[in-house]
């Protein structure tokens, strides 16, 4: 039992170590003001690894959180936060400012 | 307030979903309420602390302390969890049957209990801190009275409660027979929905690699966001699209578990033959 489980385990790390292909990530910043976010619109390239960088300037936390995305991060007031996404397929993506819904809306588009 | 209300209630639902299957779970052992309260009581507490320090977390680890420390409480819910199914596989028969005698089984269902108080500690925690941040958000910006968000406050945590008790009532009317099967294999869930979600924190902080990303998509069936979907997602770790990472999660803490609380169950009725 105790052999399966290790053979199992290693297969696993196996597997997991050489799905870390290290892929070139494409850096896009975002600002949180008055509740929305600039920009609206977020370009990105289909296919490769984005890193989200949001900063908040708001004096108010805000949650970014994207379903279709499966991503959901608290933004402190006043602060940075980093969001992994990606790769994509193309396509849109919204994103949304969950403790400010009405006003706070986004989509993210890979092409 | 009907805004305030609903994000309310989806916060406090999932919580609300883990402590109803653990005090059905808990169902025969002396003292759960007591446990469970507790457990309650020290999330709520955890929640404001985590809540107010949120910015150092957030900073902590270039930006990624937030998923780090959500990865981790995850995971000790998830041993907790596990160790509690294995238990439960030894012992449920001893409940079912003898209901609350067996001495041993009480002093060791305390055990169990302090083990579970942990996984509620940590499920208010991480649902309140985010309620929190939220209503000091509103009350921040002023758009709307201090009233109106303390109705939509008060009835979102009363929205989520109701579940949670429905979700508790609706599992004691299970046949005695099927009780502890049934309770230990919803632990069991919970536990391997927590290890995917602990995955997904794990890859939003480049930790982790996904293993394709999404493995499946089936939003347009089941949408994460619908009623039902969010009450799967709590219960049994339901994810319309998840990375194939956090099925590798999934799936593992599934087997593993159910072989180590096979073999105690085999164990127990071994040594229950020999009596």
């Amino acid at each position: 039992m105790k052999k399966i489980i290790s053979t199992f385990l290693l297969a696993l790390c196996t597997l997991v170590l050489s799905m870390a292909v290290v892929a070139a990530e494409v850096e896009v910043k975002l600002v949180i003001e008055n509740h929305r976010f600039q920009p609206e619109i977020v370009n990105v390239p289909a296919g490769q690894k984005i890193k989200l960088v949001i900063e908040n300037r708001d004096a108010t936390p805000e949650e970014f959180e994207s379903h279709p995305l499966n991503r959901e991060k608290v933004i402190p007031a006043k602060s940075t936060a980093t969001v992994y996404v990606g790769p994509l397929a193309a396509g849109s993506y919204p994103f949304v400012g969950e403790f400010n819904q009405k006003t706070a809306k986004g989509i993210i588009v890979a092409q | 307030m009907f805004g305030t209300a609903l994000i309310v209630f989806r916060e406090v639902l999932e919580a609300a979903l883990i402590i109803g299957v653990i005090a059905a779970a808990t169902k025969g052992i002396p003292a759960r309420g007591y446990w469970l309260f507790g457990g309650i009581l020290l999330g709520l507490a955890g929640s404001a602390i985590v809540a107010a320090s949120m910015k150092g977390i957030a900073q902590f680890a270039d930006g990624i302390g937030q998923e780090i420390f959500n990865a981790s409480i995850l995971g000790v819910a998830v041993l907790m969890l596990a160790w509690h199914s294995i238990w439960m596989a030894g012992h449920g028969r001893a409940l079912a049957t003898e209901a609350r005698a067996v001495g041993g089984a009480i002093r060791e269902g305390q055990r169990t209990l302090s083990v579970l108080l942990v996984v509620v500690a940590v499920a208010v925690l991480r649902e309140g801190a985010e309620t929190v941040l939220f209503l000091y958000g509103v009350a921040l910006s002023g758009s709307s009275s201090l009233v109106e968000m303390m109705v939509g406050g008060v009835s979102g945590i009363a929205g989520g409660v109701a579940v949670g008790v429905t979700l508790y009532l609706g599992l004691l009317r299970i046949p005695l027979r099927w009780f502890f099967t049934v309770t230990t294999a919803l632990v069991l869930l919970l536990a391997a929905g927590m290890a995917a979600q602990a995955a997904r924190f794990l890859v939003q902080a480049d930790l982790l690699p996904s293993l394709k990303s999404p493995l499946w998509d089936v939003s347009s069936v089941l949408p994460n966001e619908s009623a039902f979907g969010a009450v799967l997602h709590g219960l049994v770790g339901y994810d319309a699209h998840p990375a194939g990472i956090q099925v590798v999660f999934y799936v593992v803490v599934v087997v593993a578990v159910a072989i180590a609380a096979g073999m105690q169950w085999v164990k127990s009725i071994n040594t229950g033959s020999k009596k």
